[in-house]
């Protein structure tokens, strides 16, 4: 049993990601998507939060949001990985639940 | 029934600020009318919702706290309150309104809805249910 998080805000404006990172089990896949994305970037104040949850979690990012965003890609934490739209489909195929933590 | 799915209401929403809170009491009483299994779980600012002697009548809306009273008549004996977000509020289980139930599998005994849960066991929950709602 696997769990898609999807995470839409900014980790500067909400506690989203930090509650999806506090509150999602081993194993489980995160998404991040429309402001959520900033999460993504390395540099901030949530990069680390990020990457220590690496080892249990999975991270993932939208690519078209990134874009419209104007965040290269060369910005994002490493070990994030960038989906399209048929990736998000992928996701939430692979998995047996999807968590939107809005 | 043979269909009954485990459905997960995730509350991360004070009341009144905002209308997810009620919102979610709504969908909480239709998915227990059609006799599914039925969680609740309060995490972030979620447990507000939670807190006794709400008063709204400075507002001049309605107060929805009682209808968390009236959860245990539908079968919904399920509220899981996450440890951490009581404490980062400093809040405590004696902070919240006393919510009970009758066991109609032991003799109809009142027992206490409210489990105070952390952080581990909360993912757990959420990975042991079929659906998850998120408000």
């Amino acid at each position: 049993m696997s769990i898609l998080h999807t995470v839409n805000k900014s980790p500067f404006d909400r506690n989203s990601l930090e509650s999806c990172v506090r509150l999602a089990a081993k194993g489980g896949a995160v998404l991040m998507i429309e402001d959520g994305v900033y999460g993504a970037m390395k540099g901030t104040t949530a990069s680390d939060m990020v990457t220590n949850a690496m080892k249990d979690l999975t991270f993932y990012v939208l690519g078209p949001d990134l874009k419209a965003r104007g965040v290269d890609e060369g910005k994002l934490i490493d070990g994030v990985k960038v989906v399209d739209y048929n990736g998000f489909v992928t996701l939430t195929v692979e998995n047996d639940k999807v968590q939107s933590w809005l | 029934m043979s269909d009954i799915k485990k459905f997960m209401y995730v509350n991360r929403k004070a009341p009144y600020g905002t209308i997810y809170a009620w919102e979610s009491l709504e969908v909480v009483l239709i998915g227990a009318a059609f006799e599914q299994d039925v969680s609740l779980a309060f995490v972030d600012d979620g447990v507000y919702q939670l807190c006794k002697g709400q008063d709204t009548t400075g507002l001049g809306i309605k107060n929805f706290s009682a209808t968390y009273r009236a959860l245990g008549d539908y079968d919904v004996s399920k509220l899981y309150v996450e440890k951490e977000s009581l404490e980062a509020r400093g809040l405590t289980l004696d902070d919240l309104m006393p919510l009970t139930y009758e066991d109609a599998d032991d003799d109809y005994a009142e027992k206490d809805s409210i489990r105070v849960v952390s952080s581990q066991e909360m993912a757990e929950l959420f990975e042991q249910s079929d659906v998850l709602f998120n408000f």
